[in-house]
């Protein structure tokens, strides 16, 4: 499907949904509210299909985060990404384990350097850092005057 | 606290394997939940190598971070060196030249028969034989020389930069090149003789670690550990970057789902590779080896993703650019780090025994999944 086509689509099961222009693949903007269901639908709905997430990651942008999820259909071979909103002073949104299982190690990664909780995630604890660290070494504002070598 | 018990209250025996033990290959630390000798749960635990390389390409300039990423899949580096150089190209809407485009191609694909010789050695070890691991590092050893001589390094390379190669190849390239092919074909079958067709070894991988190609699609498996479930899943296929759309090559695809479908995608794919290298070995143009660039690069505002083919499977790189000469932010979508959540799917159920030639045929590299 071309990404007019996919256009069409999505704003079909979310109208008025802000896309990013000038992109190499179809971008959406969208806040926390209402991602799960649409999220299910992208998965569930015959014409979308995305079956695969390719890539889950956070970014902080100083006023908030979003959670960018990269998803792509195998079997139509069409690709969207969805760049979610989250709250920087306690930035949650729902999670995706269920849909796609990838996203679990995924959103674990997310939440240990970046601190995002995802909820409903069966098992959200830190991934690579000790249990007992303090802070989140992605954001903007992580300090660590002992480990961080600024060049 | 049960870990250190040893036992869960419902009589299982709780074990580690890790972080130093001789089939993870580097410090990968498992927890395992052992009802008798039956898997109950393979748990990860992760950050032994964790050197946060996402966090330091914050602070390092277009031409600088993609030295670090030869440090995540070091037996791919080169792939991983192309992968940062592609994505700030589309950013600066580069076109290499053509001399630099075939040479990245060829030691991509000498990469990748390096990183599965590896593989292959490691493999047989970890079910308990040893001579394979001689018989690959001897046919490794003439690729390592090939690149010694090129790149000037054997592991790291950090050959290819934004824009082309950084230097012209040693003269003795194509001679070398040509006889690693020539030398490897004849050998090849013995690869077969010793480890493929060997009645102990099938046994010990047919069945074992099955994952259907819907859950190797819904945990993000690549590479020919989900090609081995039958998930098209080739990024030189689906996406072709430089020259792969004009090769022939075939995509190498097993319906087993088991442990000895993924060591058969691998086993083929190296004679693909070679298929390749032997495409454009002769018709390397002559030119340029670097486009032309500024001495500091800047990329637009905006996301740029590049993805390529890794011997490990896709691999992400993800820069969201602000305007200035470091990325804002940057994220590898590792293919190790997708194949191993996978992992406690794969071996729950079976033996305890057979978790390593589940993990083996995955051909994890803990450096690649920690970052």
């Amino acid at each position: 499907m071309t990404n007019e086509e996919l256009k069409l689509k999505i704003e079909e099961l979310l109208p008025g949904a802000a896309f990013e222009e000038g992109t190499e693949w179809l971008t959406l903007n969208m806040d926390a509210e209402g991602f799960k269901p649409f999220a299910q639908q992208l998965r569930n709905n015959e014409a979308l299909n995305f079956d695969y997430l390719f890539c889950l990651t956070a970014v902080d942008w100083k006023t908030h985060f979003s959670v960018v999820y990269h998803l792509t259909s195998t079997a139509i071979r069409h690709t969207l990404v969805v760049k979610v909103k989250a709250d920087k002073n306690d930035p949650a949104i729902e999670t995706v384990c269920d849909i796609w299982r990838t996203a679990e190690f995924h959103e674990r990664e997310a939440y240990d350097l970046m601190g995002i909780s995802f909820t409903g995630h069966p098992d959200l604890r830190r991934l690579f850092l000790e249990d007992d660290h303090v802070g989140f070494p992605l954001r903007k504002d992580y300090e660590d005057p002992i480990n961080m070598i600024k060049l | 606290m049960l870990e250190e018990l040893g036992t869960n209250d419902q009589g299982d025996m709780i074990i580690n394997v890790g972080p130093q033990h001789p089939s993870t290959h580097g410090v990968l630390h498992l927890v395992i939940t052992l009802h008798g000798e039956t898997v109950k749960k393979v748990e990860p635990h992760l950050g032994y190598i964790h050197r946060s390389i996402e966090k330091m390409s914050e602070s390092l300039s277009y031409r600088q971070f993609s030295y670090v990423t030869s440090r995540m899949d070091y037996l791919s580096s080169h792939i991983n060196n192309h992968a940062c150089a592609l994505a700030v190209e589309k950013g600066l809407q580069l076109e290499i030249p053509g001399r630099a485009q075939y040479i990245r191609v060829i030691l991509d694909e000498l990469t990748r028969i390096a990183s599965h010789q590896l593989w292959w050695g490691a493999l047989a070890m970890d079910l308990g034989a040893f001579t394979p691991f001689f018989y690959s590092f001897r046919e490794r050893e003439m690729i390592n020389e090939v690149m010694e001589e090129t790149c000037g390094a054997r592991l790291t390379m950090n050959y290819i930069v934004p824009g082309g190669v950084m230097f012209d190849l040693h003269p003795d390239f194509q001679k070398k090149v040509k006889l690693f092919l020539a030398e490897f074909k004849s050998k090849i079958h013995e690869y077969n003789e010793l480890v493929t067709g060997n009645v102990i070894f099938q046994n010990r991988t047919k069945g074992v670690g099955y994952i259907s190609k819907e859950n190797a699609i819904s945990y993000g498996m690549t590479g020919p550990s989900g090609r081995g479930s039958g998930f098209k899943c080739d990024v030189r296929k689906l996406h072709p970057y430089e020259l792969y759309d004009q090769l022939k090559f075939e995509e190498i695809t097993e319906e087993g789902g088991d442990a000895f479908a993924r060591y058969m995608v691998r086993i083929r794919e190296m004679e693909q590779s070679m298929n390749i290298i032997e495409q454009l070995i002769d018709n390397i143009p002559e030119g340029d080896i670097q486009a032309k660039t500024k001495a500091v690069l800047k990329l637009p505002k905006g996301d740029f993703y590049s993805r390529v083919e890794t011997a490990r499977g896709e691999l992400g790189v993800y820069i969201i650019s602000e305007g200035g000469t470091t990325p804002y932010r940057i994220k590898y979508r590792s293919p190790g780090f997708s194949n191993l959540s996978a992992l406690n799917d794969m071996a729950v159920g079976g033996k305890l025994g057979d978790l390593m030639a589940t993990m083996g045929t995955l051909d994890l590299v803990i450096p690649d999944i920690d970052r």
